[in-house]
């Protein structure tokens, strides 16, 4: 294992994002507060509790992960897709480094970066409703897995990518809904039967399910089945990096 | 002696791409590179160089065939072979966003080398970077990027330096600069492969030259033999009074009468002990031409090598 490699990409990827610290928290720092604004004060002032939790304070888990998800998608597929656009890749196929090294240094920074935004929001939110966690050590555990799964995602969109259209095509077209239809701003059973079903394929769904129980102990579905898709959902990323490597599919001719 | 690279039965087919077809772009190349010297390859553009060195650096996937680099496989045991490589990139692929330092730095960490800032710092100084190394990439010329590509593959101390096409489109004082350091570097014991087109640099640099054209290597020679084995000299005689053709009296020797009729070209091999020059010039006088001025030419690599590559298509 060449565990200097592995560091000196963590530390090279993370120097880039405190280049830059500012805008990669500000923005959604801001975004948070406007759906505080707008969900929270003034659309959910006329909705009443759910679940015996105010709406507010209802949709925090909701809205860290689709902080979570975006931004890990973001990050990791720009982290790696930078260098092959640029070229620089060669130096990373030409060094003594396995796949593993590669992947662990890049989605490690990815991930990281966006847990340290989740737990922004996470205090920002505190600003605005009551927030309490009543399984913290759960709480930090859908965190952790839920950023290095997307990370994942987000590495195998960066290698898939041939242009910055592409880039933004699936966060847009894919992450985006599933995390405003995977019961972010809602409970799934506040949905009609028939869509209750078809809300069942979102892998969202597990995510924000099980993270909310980690606050507030209210599940839409049970933990164990939330806890067990998402593993699923990592081992379908990780036997995708696997086989990219193994073909070396877009990043070796 | 051992060589640090030997390159048996390599080819590599590209996939097709639409609208082009699959490209055969090596055809089972044999090569070993002595510890050592600074080997040349040379070859026009699209002869397969780039690829070979990429198939040994680990960029490029070989169809066939097999590498050895300093005893380890390329594939199998990737790890001791890489880190025994420093490739210096024909392109100017660099972090425009990231300082000098930085970028050098994290090269020597990829390389799983510990951080040695000493001997970060020399390698900046030998190459006029110490001043630049906290500019961020994108604000130097081209000609500084250059020179951090290389100090970014000499950042971890490699045994083999790869340089392909290390001056193109570099200005004289760096080029000078450049082969100043590729000596040293020789000197140190470091072995270099290098490409170019360019085949005086390969000339007055390498100790072995080899040749590739489309995607085979048509010859692998000591600089001195190759131009020694296929080289020519020729013998231009400047007429006092133009002619218009080859006198009779001149016939047995193989002359060629240059547009204009007043200069006349002998061309003979350098290998032969009797060059017919004495015999040639007898004649000439007996025919009663008269010349004004006498120069010989030996051919340059390039014309050997153009030959070469001609004689193949």
């Amino acid at each position: 294992m060449n565990l200097i490699a592995i560091r000196s990409i963590y530390v090279f990827e993370m120097s880039r994002w405190f280049r830059t610290v500012l805008q990669s928290i500000l923005s959604p720092v801001i975004s948070t507060t406007l759906y505080f604004v707008v969900f929270g004060a003034a659309i959910g002032s006329r909705f009443s509790d759910v679940g015996g939790i105010g709406y507010g304070s209802f949709i925090v888990p909701g809205l860290i992960m689709l902080m979570l998800l975006t931004q890990s998608v973001a990050n990791a597929s720009f982290g790696i897709y930078f260098p092959r656009f640029t070229g620089t890749i060669y130096e990373l196929l030409s060094a003594p480094v396995s796949y593993l090294e590669i992947v662990l240094g890049y989605v490690g920074a990815a991930a990281t970066k966006s847990i340290i935004l989740g737990l922004i929001i996470l205090a920002t939110a505190g600003l605005f409703v009551p927030v309490h966690i009543l399984h913290p050590f759960w709480m930090i555990g859908f965190l952790v897995l839920t950023a290095a799964t997307f990370s994942l995602l987000g590495f195998i969109i960066g290698v898939w990518a041939d242009g910055f259209e592409k880039l933004q095509l699936v966060p847009l077209l894919v992450i985006t809904p599933l995390t405003f239809l995977g019961g972010t701003f809602y409970s799934v059973q506040m949905l009609p039967p028939a869509w209750q079903k078809v809300a069942l394929v979102n892998p969202v769904l597990y995510l924000v399910s099980g993270f909310r129980w980690s606050f507030y102990g209210i599940a839409d579905l049970s933990v164990a089945v939330s806890l067990g898709m998402t593993l699923a959902f990592l081992a379908v990323c990780l036997a995708v990096i696997a086989w990219i490597f193994k073909t070396g599919y877009r990043l070796k001719t | 002696m051992q060589s640090i690279i030997a390159i048996a039965g390599l080819a590599k087919t590209y996939a097709p791409r639409p609208p082009m077809g699959a490209f055969e772009a090596l055809k089972s190349i044999d090569l070993d590179v002595r510890r050592g010297e600074i080997f040349a390859l040379l070859g026009p553009n699209g002869a397969g160089k780039t690829t070979l060195i990429n198939i040994v650096c680990g960029i490029v996937t070989a169809t066939s065939g097999t590498v050895l680099v300093d005893g380890h496989d390329n594939v199998a045991e990737f790890r001791a072979a890489r880190s025994r490589i420093g490739l210096v990139p024909q392109e100017l692929h660099t972090d425009a966003f990231e300082t000098v330092w930085k970028t050098v730095s994290f090269s020597r960490g990829l390389w799983g080398k510990p951080a040695n800032p000493a001997f970060i710092e020399k390698i900046l100084k030998d190459l006029s970077l110490w001043e630049k190394k906290d500019n961020r990439i994108m604000t130097l010329s081209g000609g500084m990027k250059r020179r951090v590509m290389i100090a970014k593959a000499l950042a971890h101390e490699p045994q083999i330096l790869f340089l392909d096409e290390p001056t193109a489109g570099v200005d004289v004082e760096l080029r000078r600069d450049m082969w100043a350091l590729v000596r040293r570097l020789r000197d140190s014991g470091v072995t270099i492969v290098l490409t170019t087109h360019y085949i005086q640099e390969a000339e007055e640099m390498a100790d072995r030259v080899g040749v590739i054209s489309a995607g085979a290597l048509i010859v692998v020679e000591d600089k001195t033999t190759l131009m020694r084995k296929l080289g020519r000299k020729q013998l231009t005689l400047h007429l006092h009074q133009r002619i218009e053709s080859i006198p009779a009296a001149l016939g047995a020797h193989a002359l060629e009468l240059r547009p204009g009729g007043q200069d006349l070209v002998y061309t003979y091999d350098t290998n032969t002990d009797r060059s017919g020059i004495a015999a040639l010039l007898q004649d000439v006088g007996a025919a009663g031409i008269r010349f004004t001025d006498l120069q010989t030419k030996e051919s340059s690599l390039e014309e050997i090598f153009v030959s070469l590559v001609s004689k193949r298509s």
